[in-house]
């Protein structure tokens, strides 16, 4: 192990802020990738409807001509 | 009946819901795993001291933001070449993901770049090529949203995604055809890696991570396009519940 204690941690030997504003960035950005894909799913429900579109049902036609 | 019937949207959408959980676990143990190694075994480096450790983060994203390019413009050319819907919907599942591991790889490349060569930034052409990287996956998200008929916009990105793919070799070569200020690489299949066991183990098991939750994450992506694209299909319908 490398570190006495957790405000060595923190401070990477003078880079704290580089190596943490690297993984901070990184942390932020992949949460804020799945957060965006869940808002995405969520606002499926709001999407207008048209008419019935079966042209590629599965259960309408025979899988070979989908 | 074969594997191919899953080309079928319809029958994709439930072979990715399953498929999900497993890669998203993976991506979490090994993120775990290679955190642990990277930030806590791993020695200090004797030249760089701490500021090494952001290859911990940087190599994974940008080998990543390479890897995703080269899925995205397969699957836009298998859309292109057999007219396959679910092809050209990975391939535009693929681009934000690929576009944000691009920023993140310049974004802790400066952050390392900094105290290391005293800049943030500089063209040279490993920088220069990555940043051109971006751009062709915000242009091929932009020319995407642009065109209304999504059939059409995925022929047009994929054209695109497919010029494109030259960029990806002139990447990874530019430390060896340029003079760059970016150092050659640290881990190629030809030579032995020039850095220590712990350092190589964990950098690999970070971007092991960076692989699984990307497929994750592109593989939710494009379960959202699919029923974006299908919801007025009758299974759509019926699993939204808008009938």
């Amino acid at each position: 192990m490398n570190w006495n204690s957790l405000g060595q941690f923190l401070e990477m030997g003078g880079y704290g802020l580089y190596v943490w504003g690297s993984f901070g960035m990184c942390a932020l950005v992949l949460a804020a990738e799945c957060w965006g894909i869940a808002q995405r799913r969520k606002a499926l429900r709001e999407l207008p409807l048209d008419d019935l579109d079966d042209r590629n049902d599965l259960n309408e036609r025979p899988l070979h001509e989908a | 009946m074969s594997w191919t019937r899953y080309a079928a949207p319809q029958l994709f959408y439930p072979l990715a819901g399953k498929m999900i959980p497993w890669f998203a676990a993976l991506a979490l143990l090994l993120t775990a795993v290679g955190l642990y190694l990277g930030l806590l075994v791993a020695p200090t480096d004797h030249q760089q001291g701490e500021s090494y450790r952001i290859i911990f983060v940087h190599v994974p994203a940008a080998w990543m933001s390479m890897i995703i390019y080269l899925a995205m413009a397969f699957w836009a050319a298998v859309g292109l070449m057999f007219n396959t819907r679910l092809a050209s919907m990975l391939a535009v599942a693929l681009a934000p993901s690929g576009a944000w591991m691009t920023f993140l790889a310049l974004w802790t490349g400066a952050l390392w770049g900094k105290p290391t060569w005293g800049t943030w930034w500089v063209w040279d052409a490993r920088l220069t090529s990555e940043l051109i990287l971006l751009f062709l996956y915000i242009g091929f998200m932009s020319l995407h949203a642009a065109i209304d008929d999504e059939r059409r916009a995925d022929r047009a990105a994929a054209v695109l995604a497919l010029v494109g793919v030259v960029n990806v070799p002139i990447i990874y070569f530019s430390v060896k055809w340029w003079n760059t200020l970016h150092q050659g690489a640290s881990v190629s299949l030809s030579k032995a890696p020039s850095m220590a066991t712990i350092m190589l183990v964990g950098m690999l098991v970070m971007a092991l991570a960076f692989w699984m939750y990307s497929i994750a994450v592109a593989l939710a992506r494009t379960r959202v396009i699919i029923l974006e694209r299908e919801h007025n299909t009758r299974w759509a319908r019926q699993l939204l519940g808008t009938t």
